[in-house]
């Protein structure tokens, strides 16, 4: 198994709504076949810290942020569209 | 059951400040409520939301925040620089302005909800005690959502949240130019069932012309103006033009009166217009109007009255040099300040920016007296269907501002050969109306001019002549004869022959005379004659008669000396 860098994401939940909770389910669930291992992930709250939402201009809940590696990405939704959220992350040519 | 209470607030509206809009929803949009602006491309909405925030905190210390979904802050700021609004002034804890774009590198998978701005709009008001809130393009984000139940779902979110905090918040949304109201087959059509006031923008071309309406369509347990109102964006801002309202005192009314700038003609209205009356001067082509308009300017400054002068048709400095030539010498006035000229190349646009336009330059220079030569020219093409309004609004105006209005109209000699016809029909508003036509006889025309209507004065039937010379304009009795009505040379004609004709009588007349004496006095010579003959008849009547009665004594003692002498005869007695 090749170790690859280790993926940051932050993601910005509100609280225990419907999105919210897919979102963290579908990223936790790729990160677990995809990033095993090399991932943290850190939930923001934005109804607990609205201050960071605004800071980092959340307007949408669910939005996932990719802070490393580089280049940063920005996902807004459930993440339902797993294609997509793993060429969005650069993930699609790295094999399982 | 428990009662739900309407909170107290949520019963009274929130001002605008927009010039016209209060008037029409009395007193602005349900405070604590949504209300729905609707409007295609350019028609107004970001600015009718911006102004709700930004007279909102400036003249109702009512905080607000600007969301905008389409446009960033920096780009709504500049667009505003060239209005007065300075919004750099503002600080940000009056008025704060939350970028809400969806960003250009965002990727989207799946569904969202509008959470994370609402966490963080609830900071901010919070912070400041924001009591408006404007969603400016909303349909920006939700376009972005799967399905119209994830619309709906977040539209009532923003709703409730709203609700809970009692902010009046506006929220703007697009529609397909045209459309005059928002059908429930718009997209978002659910929403007028949602929000508690509709309003409509809409903006038209018409024959070239642009012109801007607003309509409320629905507002929840209130009166308001229904119909279609027109409006503005000028340098203040968004003005919605709007009637006088009703209930809403006159303007106090006055017997002042103002010349008019020639002597004979107050006379004819019984000392001049009235102070803040609106005057109408009517006629062809070359009647003389602006002449007319340029005297009452003069006669105001001379009074020392700030007079402005609005010339559609030609430049101020020609006007002025063109009544210099009959007298009316305006220029020390436009020096001294006193006298403002306004041509027509700075004002331009539909009636309605016109009005507006007249209305700022007049406020500016404090005018007092305001002339505009011709308000024929705002029904130009394009402006028919407005026109009118717009003169009826300007004579409102200048009646509630105290400020007598001299307006001309050109009246089209191919459509307008009834007297009565004005093309803006505003013969049936203004107070004072005088008609100025060419009578055409012998080869000539001339100027005749007469005072159609003229409200609470006593004024001349007759119609006069206008006589424009070197030393000014003055009125000249026009001459009747033979019911028909002269003027000009023919007037003078006809005055030199009766003078000749009173000149050839005179002579006449005296020859006549002394031809009488003549015969009297003939007649007395001869009466004396016959007298004298008369006496000497009688004198020689009594000759007669003395001499036969000498004769006959002579007889009769004759006889009787003779019977004497023959003594055969007794004397006889007489019997």
């Amino acid at each position: 198994m090749t170790r690859g860098p280790v993926y940051r994401f932050r993601l910005f939940v509100a609280a225990d709504t419907v999105n919210s909770g897919q979102a963290m389910a579908n990223l936790n669930s790729l990160c677990r076949e995809r990033l095993a291992g090399r991932h943290e992930i850190e939930i923001v709250d934005v109804f607990r810290e609205p201050q960071r939402a605004l800071t980092e201009g959340i307007r949408m809940t669910p939005t996932l942020l990719k802070l490393a590696p580089a280049p940063a990405r920005r996902i807004v939704g459930t993440l339902v569209d797993t294609q997509r959220v793993l060429e969005t992350l650069g993930l699609d040519t790295d094999p399982a | 059951m428990k009662r739900e209470r309407v909170p107290e607030a949520a019963l009274g509206k929130a001002p605008t400040g927009i010039t016209g809009f209060d008037e029409i929803t009395g007193g602005g949009l349900p405070r604590g409520r949504s209300t729905l602006v609707v409007g295609g491309a350019g028609s107004g909405k970001t600015m009718f939301g911006l102004q709700f925030l930004v007279n909102g905190t400036r003249q109702y210390n009512e905080p607000g925040i600007f969301v905008a979904f389409e446009e960033t802050a920096t780009r709504i700021v500049a667009n505003t620089e060239r209005l007065n609004w300075q919004l750099s002034k503002l600080r940000r804890n009056r008025l704060l302005f939350i970028d809400a774009q969806p960003k250009l590198d965002m990727v989207q998978s799946g569904d969202f909800d509008l959470c994370g701005l609402l966490a963080g709009l609830a900071l901010e008001a919070g912070k400041m005690q924001a009591r408006r809130i404007v969603f400016d393009s909303l349909d920006m984000v939700l376009a972005l959502l799967p399905d119209f139940a994830a619309r709906r779902r977040e539209v009532y979110r923003l709703h409730d949240w709203l609700a809970r905090r009692n902010m009046t918040c506006i929220f703007t949304l697009k529609a397909a130019s045209g459309e005059t109201s928002v059908s429930t087959d718009h997209p978002y059509g659910f929403m007028q069932f949602m929000v508690d006031c509709a309003v409509l923008l809409n903006h038209s071309v018409v024959l070239g012309v642009s012109q801007r309406n607003i309509r409320v369509q629905k507002y929840r347990g209130s009166r308001f103006d229904e119909d279609e109102s027109p409006f503005v964006i000028s340098e203040g801002g968004f003005e919605v033009a709007m009637m006088r309202i009703l209930g809403k005192a006159d303007a106090k009314v006055t017997n002042e009166r103002v010349s008019s700038g020639i002597k004979r003609l107050d006379t004819m209205l019984g000392g001049g217009y009235y102070r803040s009356a609106s005057v109408l001067i009517t006629g062809y082509p070359g009647t003389a109007k602006t002449t007319l308009g340029g005297a009452f300017a003069e006669a105001a400054c001379r009074r020392g009255e700030r007079t402005m002068f609005v010339s559609f048709d030609s430049e101020g400095t020609e006007v002025v040099r063109n009544l210099a030539s009959v007298g009316i010498r305006l220029e020390r006035y436009i020096k001294n300040g006193l006298l403002r000229m306004v041509s027509a190349r700075t004002i331009t646009g539909s009636a309605e920016m016109c009005l507006v336009q007249i209305k700022g330059y007049a406020q500016k220079h404090k005018a007092r007296c305001l002339v505009i030569d011709p308000v024929s020219a705002l029904s130009n093409s394009g402006n028919e269907s407005t026109a009118h309004g717009v003169a009826e609004r300007l004579i409102d105006w200048s009646k509630a501002r105290r400020i007598t209005l001299v307006c001309t109209s050109l009246l089209n000699e191919l459509h307008a050969q009834v007297e009565n016809k004005t093309s803006l029909h505003i013969s049936t508003l203004a107070d004072t109306w005088i008609n100025l036509n060419y009578l055409v006889q012998a080869g000539e025309r001339n100027r005749g001019m007469s005072i159609i209507k003229s409200r609470g004065t006593a004024h001349s039937n007759q119609v006069r002549e206008l006589v424009l010379s070197n030393d000014g304009v003055t009125l000249a009795d026009i001459f009747t004869a033979g019911g028909e009505v002269l003027m000009g040379t023919m007037r003078w004609e006809k005055e030199s022959a009766e003078r000749l004709a009173n000149e050839v009588g005179e002579v006449a007349r005296k020859l006549k005379l002394v031809t009488l004496d003549a015969q009297q006095a003939e007649l007395q010579v001869r009466l004396k004659a016959v007298q004298t003959e008369l006496v000497a008849k009688q004198v020689e009547k009594t000759l007669l008669a003395r001499t036969t009665a000498s004769r006959e004594a002579v007889i009769v003692g004759g006889r009787a000396r003779m019977r004497q002498l023959r003594g055969a005869d007794a004397p006889r007695r007489k019997s």
